[in-house]
């Protein structure tokens, strides 16, 4: 820590005290900038150039389009569709229990508590959140059992199995619900009141005001905190490692398993990987960002 | 009136189903260490595990460490941005959002590249330097949070006037930053810290990428290896989790959901 932020940060406490030279202030956010180019910049660009560098060292495009290999490309794929899944899955239940608790004229204790619980909850991912699924639906999980003692229902006999594509999709959404409720209940809250009443003296139905009214207002952050939950399953390792072990073939596993032992025995088409999931990531929080500055038209 | 607020009710209910049964589940497992009765003894072979309290104070340090440098980092370069610079608070602003953005995984193969013992900065060269690389990690992870919950305390008290009226009375930056403005940026410097620790304590990805004995990586060796004490640890770690978050709801007042939708 002395080691390297420490003399950066010797100038932004006593430089400026020889006051008010305006051409002084920048001083003030080096220690700042060292950081972000140590730890954000210069990481990302290396993997980036590396990218579309060969072995030698020559620039190449040959590892973007090796990134079309049937192995990896196919691990983009359920990647994405684990992303997507969980991400719509975790934006409609997320906005339902939003709207639920800021429009549905329950009592005043229920939105506080419920914004509460997705804190915490929408922080409870990782290793633990696999151990709680596969307590709870795993072959032998409280859900699994009860289903088959009460009801005779044997839940693995259906298809469903909680190591898979669904399993994983199911498990995400228990983080990705909280995060589209604290990201979706302020969009609701910019609703207003008199929307409504007005639709309805003028005769609208419920169907109407929200075809017409609710929905087009609101699409742009409803979409922009969709794309933001794919972004936040996109990039997960923790839950899926622990999970499936390696068995699923998501991208970032193959990542994971890349930087352990070069898996692809090729370490530039491992770059090239990480800078297909930055690409992946990116568009979505950029797109994110690009509607929300829409909504803030409406929502203010 | 009372017909419509049926369906708000059922779906609130089916949330809190879809939530509290995988916790129930978990502690119900955790229970079954032995045949036939509920026991502890899961959590009581966990809790007498040496490596158990070994990577938990491991990564309790190493939070601590990060919330400490997280605040040396964040909150001048804050202050500075409010009272100095605020032309360049759209590029700060967004380069703190970069760690959500770029993927951790994406990020901790950077640094496996960039820092490695044939590279000019051999970070991972020692134990030491490697858990200093950890820590660094973790700042960039935090980073988007505890930015947004100091920058949210700075706005809401009048950084101009307390820095003109320590300096005239003779204060240097020092005292400044640190006597002045801390203490009045507390809470918001509190609630960074207490989000910082729930994401540090159980991190795996960076953790076992970098090979240094943490909480996450322990948690997914026991859980490739045993049966019921996973379950012990997950209710332990969402004990922990629920601590954080709830000192953090306590210190951040009445402002829920302020920081993920910054976002």
């Amino acid at each position: 820590m002395a080691q390297v932020v420490g003399p950066a940060l010797g100038p932004s406490l006593t430089a400026p005290s020889s006051i008010g030279r305006v051409s002084w202030a920048w001083v003030g956010v080096v220690p700042f900038f060292v950081f972000a180019i140590m730890f954000l910049i210069v990481p990302t660009g290396f993997l980036a150039v590396g990218g579309f560098r060969d072995s030698q060292g020559h620039f190449t495009l040959r590892n973007l389009v090796d990134l079309f290999e049937p192995t990896i490309l196919s691990s983009y794929l359920i990647s994405v569709k684990i992303s997507a899944a969980s991400a719509i899955g975790g934006a409609v239940v997320g906005f339902a229990l939003a709207y639920a608790a800021v429009a549905g004229g329950l009592p005043a204790w229920v939105r506080p508590t419920l914004m509460t619980f997705s804190g915490v909850a929408s922080n409870f991912a990782g290793v633990p959140l696999a151990f709680a699924f596969l307590a709870t639906l795993g072959r032998t999980g409280l859900v699994t059992a009860l289903l088959s003692q009460i009801f005779g229902f044997d839940l693995y006999s259906t298809g469903f199995n909680l190591l898979s594509f669904a399993g994983l999709a199911l498990t995400y959404m228990y983080f990705q619900i909280p995060l589209m409720v604290l990201i979706i209940a302020p969009a609701i809250d910019g609703l207003k009141r008199e929307w409504r009443e007005a639709s309805a003296n003028l005769g609208a139905s419920a169907w109407q005001y929200w075809r017409y009214i609710a929905l087009p207002v609101l699409w742009p952050p409803l979409l922009g905190a969709t794309l933001l939950l794919f972004a936040n399953a996109f990039g997960a390792v923790a839950t899926a490692y622990a999970l499936t072990g390696s068995s699923l073939n998501i991208v970032t596993l193959v990542l994971y398993a890349q930087i352990r032992g070069d898996v692809l025995h090729n370490q530039n088409l491992g770059y090239a990987l990480a800078l297909g999931m930055i690409f992946m990531t990116g568009m979505s929080n950029a797109v994110y960002i690009w509607l929300r500055g829409r909504s803030e038209r409406w929502l203010r | 009136m009372k017909r419509n607020r049926l369906g708000p009710w059922l779906i609130m209910l089916a949330g809190a189903l879809y939530f509290f049964v995988p916790l129930l589940g978990t502690f119900e497992f955790s229970l079954r260490y032995l045949r036939g009765v509920y026991s502890f003894e899961a959590y009581r072979i966990v809790l007498a595990d040496p490596r158990f309290g070994a990577t938990l104070t491991y990564s309790t340090v190493l939070a601590v460490a990060t919330i400490i440098g997280g605040v040396v980092l964040v909150v001048p370069t804050a202050y500075w941005i409010q009272l100095r610079t605020p032309k360049l608070r759209p590029l700060v602003e967004f380069i703190t959002l970069l760690p959500l953005v770029i993927p951790a995984i994406v990020l901790v193969f950077g640094y496996l590249r960039i820092y490695n013992s044939a590279s000019v900065l051999p970070l991972t060269g020692s134990e030491r330097t490697t858990d200093l690389l950890l820590m660094f990690s973790y700042m960039t992870l935090a980073l988007p949070y505890m930015y947004r919950a100091v920058d949210t305390g700075l706005r809401a008290i009048d950084v101009r006037t307390l820095t003109e009226a320590a300096h005239s009375l003779g204060a240097g930056w020092p005292t400044i930053l640190f006597r002045v403005i801390l203490p009045n940026v507390r809470v918001a410097v509190l609630s960074g810290a207490f989000l910082t620790f729930a994401i540090v304590i159980g991190e795996f990805t960076m953790a076992s990428l970098l090979d240094r004995p943490a909480f996450g990586p322990y948690l997914q060796l026991m859980g490739a290896n045993r049966a019921y004490e996973p379950s012990a640890l997950a209710v332990i770690s969402f004990a922990i989790t629920w601590a954080c978050m709830g000192l953090l709801q306590v210190f951040a007042g009445r402002t829920p959901g302020q920081l993920p939708a910054a976002h």
